[in-house]
């Protein structure tokens, strides 16, 4: 059994998330087998492409239910890209695409005529500390490259923001053992690998990257 | 804010990189790892890697470099050259590319948009115009480093590309490319308007105000050069200062 495991569902481009985690001095299972999934100590779920084939892909693969048992268990999940937008209830993306429903709210798109995807280094403004985030910036730059983004139903969920062309969207989300982000932290240079070693250190070492947890400890 | 981006470019060739990089303080500047490093560390946005093999023998050699380069660069980066199947889209992007240009390929067959777009993502589709100035004052798309008319208008081209599923342009002018005396602002204000993807300039830096008209007159998001970068002519903190100054956003380098 893999500490920490990353989930392959054939949307191609893993290998700078295995590596983000192989920087921080871990070596991780990638794996699409559904059965490495309960015993981990961290779940990453990366991912790029469109809302309706990573659904289809995680149903196909059975992985949908062992994700969702695994983040009921209160263990530490991160979520990238397609892996954060995954975890909200409906997907606007071509078309209307249930999802996995761990956050309340939808992914919408950017609205029409502006520059789509929204590609390339943009800040993110903390709203809310969180110890993943530690020695990282307010406002530090981190690699976006999407079309669609979170509207999530509660606004408490929202750690970090962006704006782009006027749009403020939640850059990342995230509550009690789940952290999620819309940009690529395995992209985004010494920032980015920051992120991967917190999130890493606190899921390993203490069990949780709750804030609270931290602070108890 | 969104920043723009300064995307220096290396041909290479039997995972080497070839042609003219003269950059101080390298023990191998023929080694894209190495070089990819120092040019992170100086503040590069993203980096392209094209690959120029001439023999089919060498073209393994590119994915070994790509998955060497992704070991130790955290930034993104894209490849192209020689591309010709959505396969060959594939293996790229699984050795660690974050984005796979294509050029010829797409031309003769415009399905390979699609079909890597649908597979992997239209983010990580980028495709490469080369483009030349006609007489009636449009473009003309070209292969072959120039040397081949496609009969294509570029501005067309561009439009068809995104339809398709590119998610990225890559606008290089015949014209202007290896002359150092500017981009090619009409033709790049042409695509950028006539696209909703981001565009990339390509061909004829030379000095700093050349990567800021491209970037404000030529709407691009991103200026590639090669050259002015290589021969240590401008370095990128100092390119990216210059910009700011000038009101640009721009990703600020960081202290090592």
């Amino acid at each position: 059994m893999a500490d920490v495991v990353i989930v392959d569902y054939g949307a191609g481009n893993l290998r700078s998330v295995e590596r983000a985690v192989v920087h921080a001095g871990i070596e991780p299972l990638v794996t699409s087998e559904a059965s490495q999934i309960p015993g981990a100590r961290a779940l990453i779920v990366p991912g790029v492409g469109a809302a309706e084939d990573t659904m289809a892909h995680l149903r196909q693969g059975g992985l949908d239910g062992p994700i969702l048992d695994y983040i009921a268990s209160g263990k530490p999940f991160l979520g990238v890209c397609m892996g954060m937008q995954a975890l909200f209830e409906v997907s606007e993306e071509g078309g209307r695409h249930e999802c996995l429903g761990v956050l309340g709210g939808r992914i919408v798109r950017f609205p029409f005529g502006m520059t789509v995807p929204h590609m390339g280094w943009n800040t993110v403004h903390v709203d809310r500390p969180h110890p993943v985030l530690e020695g990282i910036e307010q406002d530090d730059y981190f690699y976006f490259v999407h079309s669609y983004h979170g509207a999530p139903a509660d606004p408490s969920i929202v750690i970090g923001s962006t704006e782009y062309e006027g749009v403020t969207f939640p850059a990342i989300v995230g509550r009690d053992n789940v952290i999620a982000t819309q940009f690529h932290p395995e992209k985004s240079g010494r920032s980015g690998l920051r992120l991967y070693a917190n999130f890493l250190r606190l899921a390993l070492e203490h069990g949780s990257i709750a804030p609270a947890a931290t602070a108890a400890s | 804010m969104l920043t723009k981006r300064i995307i220096p470019c290396f041909d290479v060739a039997d995972g080497r990189v070839v042609k003219g990089v003269s950059f101080v303080e390298l023990r191998d500047a023929g080694d894209p790892v190495e070089l990819a490093r120092k040019y992170d560390l100086a503040g590069a946005d993203e980096l392209v890697f094209l690959d120029i093999t001439a023999s089919s023998d060498g073209r393994a050699s590119v994915y070994d470099m790509i998955r060497r380069t992704a070991d130790q660069v955290f930034i993104p980066f894209t490849v192209g050259g020689g591309v010709r199947s959505a396969q060959d889209v594939r293996l790229m992007l699984e050795a660690g590319a974050e984005k796979v240009s294509v050029n010829t390929a797409a031309l003769e067959r415009p399905e390979l948009i699609a079909e890597g777009a649908k597979a992997f993502g239209s983010q990580c589709i980028v495709v490469a115009i080369d483009a030349k100035r006609a007489a009636d004052g449009r473009w003309g798309v070209y292969t072959h480093g120039g040397r081949r008319e496609t009969g294509r208008d570029a501005v067309e081209w561009a439009r068809e590309a995104v339809e398709r599923g590119a998610g990225e342009l890559l606008v290089t002018s015949m014209d202007t490319d290896g002359h150092q005396q500017g981009y090619d602002l009409k033709l790049l204000r042409a695509i950028s308007d006539a696209v909703e993807v981001p565009v990339i300039a390509s061909g004829g830096a030379g000095e700093p105000s050349h990567l800021y008209d491209a970037l404000t007159d030529g709407g691009a998001s991103a200026v590639l050069a090669a050259s002015i970068f290589h021969f240590g002519t401008h370095d990128i903190g100092s390119l990216k200062a210059y910009l700011t100054g000038r009101g640009l956003p721009m990703r600020p380098v960081t202290p090592q």
